[in-house]
């Protein structure tokens, strides 16, 4: 039972990672896409691409928050006491954000939009460090179990967390920019798809360096991870460096599909890779997932509404995209 | 300097914690009615649009889901700060009851992710959808909403009437049953009194604005119709909740009272106990100032035995199992403020139907407006009060009975600096909100904008407009 907890936890942290990061590296790119002139083009295509569901892509962080406090108690309880500053920087980095990006839509002066696309530009990137962050403190066993609070300080200044918040802001930076390629041209707009075909594969690239550099931290950071990303979990590790390499031959080709799915797959094999490398533990070393899981009967409870959720909100998520994609009623017309 | 800064990083986190938990839930309680109730008087309107070929309500129906759409994406980045809090500040209690407390959250975002989905697919639908199938397609925001507060109430009345699950001698939970810890014994009638409260704030809030617009001579259908639909759905609520908070009051006498000493004012237990309208509590156990009404504390408490009735003062509790002075002066004020304020926005409702049911239109007197225009900051003040009276009134306990607020809370002594950074941001945040607001009202009033695309869940623009160099 805990394993299927464990399994629905781990699907929803790669959901967020794929969905929310892709909204994350949007915001990277409309940060460094330069004053508001010349960014003017990359913006409209960014603001185009995150649209409609920026939101509901953030309540999978709040899902997979809800399913750990009720399903590991004392572990959410660990993590929260040992990690708070990152997760209160995290915590204010989403309100300007989601508020930023809100707000930028619905005023009208230009330097009122300024300010709010600056808000969400900057919280775009501190947010994802502060949240790879996080996961390198917990990935090298720096969070004790029992509810106590481990370091405040180098439990999330670390090598294995340096490591984690900079591979995350490359990776959604990676995953946003083969996005962004897509859009442009579903918008006919060849330039911006050339624009955001560069950065695609320049940040493709400082990914691959990254996580290069970042085997020999692992090893001398944090062995259990790196012991088992090199064993268990090593078929998932190469499954996202191939597909990693594949999307990076498709658009250095500049091939018409393919780029994105790769790009995703790349991202939820090497998250995956964690979740499997750090198994049985919950808290690497001190916490086994088994030994911290609630009551059976609260577990239950979990997955049944994740299955009630996908039913409900499938169904929801399929109408909206498929209304997005129809054309106007013929007879309001625009 | 060196020692003022350690005496800072040393802090005492726990008055902070409940500081920051109390500005932050008292924030996000104000946008919450807007997400349940507005929705529903969208609907009326759009209905109205579609049944008698309304332009008035058509466009009313269309604004109103716009500034929704706002209200409803505020509400949603201060909630989710509000589930970094649960870990942040209460890591202890987390930790605890997480398994218990932690199952109506699991639900509550099955509806909070259906009512985001439903609430763009209805902006998208203005102008991509027929008529009545766009309509129906707002149904399920309304539903999702008020099965959403439930679910959140539920978790909080689980705190005020623990259930549901066993304990082992350690004092760990080893059993849940999931279905006792949703209908605890307090969620009945707190989840209604607090999804009445949200369709009254919303009604008043949304009327007082168009009450507002016709102090300043606009007097036009549109602003009358606007005006109707909220203040009518307001007006029907309002007694209802009286008389659901009559039944939550014998509720606490029966349930916590030490909560209901707090709330009467009694500091020894008695019979014939008088109603105390203000006054206050002293530390040597007497009450000072207040008017008091004789017996009808007594009485109201269970009409059955009447004036004979007996109440627990709080000095039958130990002195670390009741609310602090301080704390009880605060419940009662809080207290007087949800009831007086309650009866008055009652007396409005009345005075507004008594004057429809004569002449059949809604009062004209500059006097009703003016009460009508404050009617949405006062029914906001009514709630907020309800909700001081419910939590304060619980201390010391965090989860009654079981576990106290000073075990529950971090150990983390930088607490108040994030309060302090939370409290700007969320300053800055809500000044705007209001401010984007009216900016979105203006300019309609002026006849630009207004296309869907600039709500926060508003569909892409056209792709030309955009691709356009
Ligand atoms: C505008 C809204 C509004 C109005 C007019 C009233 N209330 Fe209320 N009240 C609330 C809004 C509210 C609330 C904010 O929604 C609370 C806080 C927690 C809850 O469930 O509801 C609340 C709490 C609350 C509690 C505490 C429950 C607890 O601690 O478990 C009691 C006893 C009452 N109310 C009783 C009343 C009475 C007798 C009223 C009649 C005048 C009344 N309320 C009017
Ligand atoms: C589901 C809803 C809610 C939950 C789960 C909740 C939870 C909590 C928690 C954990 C605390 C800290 C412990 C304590 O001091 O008792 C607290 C305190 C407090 N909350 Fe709530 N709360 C809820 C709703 C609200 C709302 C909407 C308000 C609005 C004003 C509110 C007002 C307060 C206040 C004033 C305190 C401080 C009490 C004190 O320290 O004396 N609560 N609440
Ligand atoms: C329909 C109206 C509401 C909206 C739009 C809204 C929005 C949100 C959002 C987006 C969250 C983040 C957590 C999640 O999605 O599960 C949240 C959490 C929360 N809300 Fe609200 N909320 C509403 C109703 C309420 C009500 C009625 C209360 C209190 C009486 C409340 C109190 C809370 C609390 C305590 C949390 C933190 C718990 C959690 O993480 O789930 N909310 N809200």
């Amino acid at each position: 039972m805990s394993t299927a907890v464990a399994i629905v936890l781990m699907a929803g942290i790669v959901a967020y990672a794929v969905f929310a990061g892709a909204d994350f590296g949007a915001g990277f790119w409309d940060l460094v896409a330069g004053g508001a002139e010349r960014g003017a083009r990359p913006r409209a295509v960014i603001e185009h691409s995150i649209g409609p569901v920026w939101e509901a892509n953030h309540v999978w962080l709040i899902f997979v928050f809800a399913v750990l406090w009720t399903s590991f108690s004392q572990g959410y309880a660990s993590i929260t006491l040992t990690l708070f500053v990152p997760l209160a920087i995290a915590a204010l980095g989403i309100v300007l954000r989601g508020a930023g990006f809100a707000f930028r839509k619905s005023v009208d002066r230009l330097a009122y939009r300024r300010v709010f696309g600056a808000a969400f530009a900057l919280s775009s990137v501190i947010v994802p460090y502060a949240l790879g962050a996080i996961a390198g403190g917990i990935a090298s066993g720096r969070v004790p179990a029992g509810g106590r609070a481990g370091d405040p300080v180098s439990s999330w200044v670390n090598p294995t967390s340096v490591l984690g918040g900079v591979l995350a802001v490359a990776a959604v930076a990676y995953l946003a920019a083969a996005y962004l390629v897509w859009d442009a041209r579903r918008l006919g707009d060849a330039t911006m798809a050339a624009y955001f075909r560069r950065r695609a594969v320049a940040a493709a690239v400082a990914v691959a360096v990254i996580a290069a550099a970042g085997v020999f931290v692992l090893r001398a950071d944090a062995e259990y991870v790196f012991d088992g990303l090199t064993g268990r979990a090593l078929p998932l590790v190469i499954l996202s460096v191939a597909c990693g390499a594949g999307a990076l031959v498709l658009l250095v080709r500049d091939a018409a599909r393919g780029g994105r799915l790769l790009a995703v797959g790349a991202v939820a094999s090497i998250v995956a890779a964690w979740g499997v490398a750090q198994w049985p533990y919950l808290l690497p070393e001190s916490l086994k997932v088994s030994a911290a899981a609630a009551p059976d009967a609260t577990l239950i409870t979990v997955l049944v509404v994740v299955g009630l959720a996908a039913i409900v909100v499938v169904p929801g998520f399929i109408v909206l995209y498929v209304l997005d994609q129809r054309g106007l009623l013929p007879e309001e017309g625009s | 300097m060196g020692s003022g800064l350690a005496t800072l990083a040393t802090v005492d986190p726990v008055p902070w914690a409940r500081g920051q938990m109390a500005f932050t839930l008292g924030f996000h309680i104000i946008l919450v009615p807007l997400g349940v109730s507005w929705a529903f008087l969208t609907l009326i309107a759009n209905y109205r649009a579609l049944k008698h070929d309304d332009g008035d309500a058509l466009l009313l129906a269309q604004r109103w889901s716009r500034y929704m759409a706002v209200t409803f994406a505020v509400g949603a980045v201060t909630g989710t700060v509000l589930s970094f809090e649960f870990g942040l500040l209460w890591p202890r209690f987390m930790g605890q009851w997480g398994e218990a407390f932690g199952i109506p959250f699991m639900f509550e975002g099955i509806f909070f992710f259906t009512e985001a989905i439903f609430i763009a697919i209805y902006i998208f639908g203005w102008r991509r959808l027929r008529p009545w199938t766009h309509f129906w397609t707002g149904v399920p925001i309304v539903l999702a909403g008020i099965f959403g507060s439930a679910s959140v109430v539920a978790a909080n009345a689980w705190m005020n009437a623990p259930g549901g699950f066993t304990l082992d001698g350690d004092g760990n939970i080893v059993d849940v049953d999931p279905w006792k810890v949703i209908f605890n014994d307090a969620m009945p009638l707190q989840a209604a009194h607090m999804i009445i409260a949200a369709y009254l704030v919303g009604g008043f809030l949304v009327a007082s604005v168009y009450a507002t617009g016709m102090l300043r001579g606009r007097r036009d259908r549109y602003h009358r119709v606007g005006f109707t639909i909220a203040f009518t759905v307001a007006a029907i609520m309002t007694p209802i909740q009286l008389g659901v908070g009559d039944a939550l009051a014998r509720w606490v006498y029966d349930n916590q009272p030490a909560k209901f000493a707090a709330i009467e004012l009694v500091p020894e237990t008695a019979s014939d106990v008088p109603e105390t309208l203000l006054g206050r509590l002293n530390d040597d156990g007497t009450v000072s100032g207040g008017i008091a009404i004789p017996g009808l504390a007594s009485w109201l408490s269970d009409p059955g035995s009447g004036t004979s009735t007996v109440v627990q003062g709080l000095d039958s509790f130990p002195a670390d199992e009741r609310p602090t002075t301080r704390q009880v002066n605060i419940v009662h004020l809080s207290w007087d403020i949800m009831v007086g304020l309650g009866t008055l926005l009652f007396l409005l409702s009345v005075w507004y139907g008594v004057v429809w049911a004569v002449r059949r239109r809604m009062p004209r007197s500059r006097w009703f407006l003016r009460a009508a225009a404050a009617s949405g900051v006062l029914a906001v003040v009514t709630m907020e009060a309800g909700w001081v009276v419910t939590e304060v009134g619980r201390q010391p306990w965090i989860v009654y009975g079981h576990m106290k607020v000073e075990d529950a809370a971090t150990g983390n002594t930088g607490v108040w600096i994030l309060f302090v950074a939370v409290v700007v941001l969320y300053t800055a945040l809500g000044v705007t909100t209001v401010l984007v607001l009216r900016g979105m009202s203006r300019r309609w009033r002026r006849g630009d904008g207004g296309s869907d695309d600039e709500a926060p869940y508003g569909p892409r623009a056209p792709a030309e407009r955009e691709a356009a160099p």
